[in-house]
């Protein structure tokens, strides 16, 4: 009943499949009862309708290019960047007023070439292997930095310690059931905090293909997409990290890539096969940071001014609308 | 018989009593008035007429007594006694309250009492140091945010923006001498033309493409890129490449293509097959001129 102009065999393996198959229309595949013959009846559509899509995809082409230069511009499919909610703190490259504002923010005397980054790298209280690993490899990715054990010590008695020793900044890796999960970033004469969520760590022996290790040589750094005003300051404070001149020779660099709010870190390092291609190799330690709040002064949970928080209610219901 | 003889023989030892938590090696007592936790003939406070407790209340201590006088009065049947916050002073009252009772019960008040304030002095001393918050995670948050950021690592295309940006950098000169390739340079060469630049400029970049062809052509082979040797082959060079030095030009002839220390992945232990030649034209200075891209 109402199984098309073939007749099927029971066991499925009918009458090959013809060129063209004629179902009546008011047939549908999901009324056969009989399991087996609607899987075949089902596949057989399923067939018909890619070599239908197939012909409408040649002739579309064929006639894209009988048209040849009249034809209409390709059409540009939509993705969410291109979707993108228009945010109006986006940096225009020429204003002026945030070039002011970083000329006299807490990252001048490093912009301006009056310091040099020394960073102390801790973490939170009993740190498990893992992070401890973690830490001695990023300690190995960025120069002139520090790895030192908090011994159960309070965040706010270290850090004038670490401003009486001249350190530039300051990283808290948090654990949690041995894994990092979280980073506080802290750029330490009073400079702002960051807190992020981090996730997806790989250390140096999880990398397929990786190389050497990362020599001592200063590497350049690459900041991608830090497009708002928020994800300016974020990506210098990235950029505080790292001393000012790479060392070319070194061919390291660290990425630190935004992408929907998500800031991916990667160290490759380069070389240059041609001037048209460039081979990367990986090397050090991976992980992606997702930003939950960014703090005015250093360290303080409770009496902080918060220059941004990520407030779930109100920040995520849009897809299409990022802050970084 | 007595009735709370009946009591224990009943409830506690045959029949079925609510407090009782019974496990492979002890019996346990639930009951809240109970002086040691164990579901014991001479602990079971519903089976002693005459029967005391140490209990605490938002941090202070009270000694309850039961009387046998009041047993019919269950509303008053325990008769409570704050303690003082000396220890000592709070054992002497203990001991005073209850004098003329048996050893046993006094012992184990003055027993929970010293533990009770073992316990408290604990929970004052944590709560001065850091606690730590803990924040419940949302499952469905985490899902979403993974998967979120699986996506976004997919739209990044990561390798091929560092390349492009790497490449980017390259054009833009920012590695100023350090990487020569022909045409580079004559793009290179071209703009100077074309701006017009000092003829000096133009010379010099002329004799860049002529040390740039030789160099292709022999194939010079860097093999190490530390910093040691490179101070080794400089005293080594120096004597020997002297007219190249009185050209001045900042070639640094660790040609590109030669080093090895830096395996590309395509390229693997293959490098070796080049005889192992370590010759250096020139000391190398760092281009004074760095961008950094922000």
């Amino acid at each position: 009943a109402g199984e098309g102009s073939e007749s099927v065999a029971g066991d499925g393996a009918g009458p090959p499949a013809p060129e063209r198959v004629l179902f009546p229309p008011t047939f549908s595949v999901s009324e056969i009862k009989n399991k087996q013959r609607r899987h075949f009846m089902f596949l057989r559509w399923k067939q018909q309708q890619r070599k239908e899509k197939l012909a409408l995809k040649k002739k579309r082409k064929k006639e894209r290019e009988a048209l040849g230069d009249k034809a209409p511009p390709k059409a540009v499919p939509k993705t969410i960047e291109n979707q993108r909610v228009y945010d109006e703190t986006t940096v225009d490259p020429n204003d002026e007023e945030v070039a002011f504002d970083e000329a006299t923010d807490e990252f001048a005397p490093y912009f301006n070439r009056q310091t040099v980054p020394k960073i102390l790298i801790t973490t939170s209280d009993r740190p498990r292997g893992r992070t401890v690993r973690f830490c001695e490899q990023l300690a190995t990715v960025i120069p002139n930095s520090h790895v030192f054990y908090r011994r159960g010590l309070a965040l706010k008695r270290i850090i004038p310690q670490c401003i009486a020793r001249d350190f530039t900044d300051l990283i808290v890796i948090n654990e949690d059931r041995k894994i990092p999960n979280g980073l506080v970033l802290s750029h330490l004469p009073d400079g702002p905090t960051a807190h992020f969520r981090m996730s997806s760590v790989r250390l140096r022996k999880e990398i397929k293909r990786k190389g050497k290790e990362p020599t001592e040589h200063v590497p350049e750094v690459i900041l991608n997409n830090f497009t708002t005003r928020l994800g300016h300051s974020i990506g210098r404070m990235f950029a505080a990290l790292f001393p000012h001149d790479p060392q070319f020779i070194g061919r390291q660099v660290a990425t630190f890539h935004n992408q929907r709010d998500y800031i991916f870190f990667r160290f490759h390092r380069y070389i240059f096969k041609s001037e048209k291609k460039v081979g990367i190799q990986e090397l050090g330690p991976r992980f992606t940071l997702k930003l939950r709040s960014l703090q005015k002064g250093t360290f303080d949970s409770k009496f902080g001014e918060y220059e941004w928080i990520h407030k779930r209610r109100e920040m995520d219901t849009s897809r299409r609308k990022f802050h970084l | 018989l007595s009735p709370l003889q009946v009591v224990w023989s009943m409830l506690g030892n045959r029949q079925f009593c609510s407090y009782k938590m019974t496990t492979k090696t002890q019996n346990f007592c639930r009951n809240e008035y109970n002086l040691t936790g164990l579901c014991n003939r001479s602990s079971c406070p519903l089976a002693n007429s005459q029967y005391a407790t140490v209990r605490e209340e938002k941090g202070r201590c009270y000694l309850y007594m039961k009387a046998i006088e009041r047993a019919a009065f269950p509303r008053r049947l325990w008769e409570r006694v704050l303690l003082s916050k000396n220890y000592e002073k709070a054992l002497e009252e203990i001991d005073e309250n209850l004098i003329y009772w048996p050893r046993f019960i006094r012992h184990k008040c003055k027993q929970r009492f010293t533990k009770i304030t073992q316990y408290l002095i604990r929970i004052r001393k944590l709560t001065l140091k850091r606690q730590r918050k803990l924040v419940p995670l949302r499952r469905k948050i985490e899902r979403r945010e993974n998967r979120r950021e699986e996506k976004a690592l997919i739209a990044a295309q990561l390798d091929n923006a560092i390349e492009k940006e790497l490449l980017e950098r390259l054009k833009q000169d920012t590695y100023g001498d350090i990487y020569n390739f022909p045409i580079h340079a004559f793009d290179k060469a071209l703009q100077q033309q074309d701006a017009e630049s000092e003829s000096e400029s133009d010379a010099e970049r002329e004799e860049d493409d002529d040390d740039d062809e030789d160099v292709d052509k022999r194939e010079f082979v860097e093999a190490e890129d530390n910093e040691l040797s490179d101070f080794e082959d400089m005293d080594k060079l120096e004597t020997s490449s002297e007219e190249e030095q009185e050209e001045e030009e900042e070639v640094e002839e660790k040609a590109s293509h030669s080093k090895s220390k830096g395996k590309t992945p395509l390229k693997g232990p293959a490098r070796r097959k080049r005889p192992h030649i370590e010759i250096e034209y020139e000391e190398e200075t760092e281009p004074s001129t760095k961008t950094k891209a922000a």
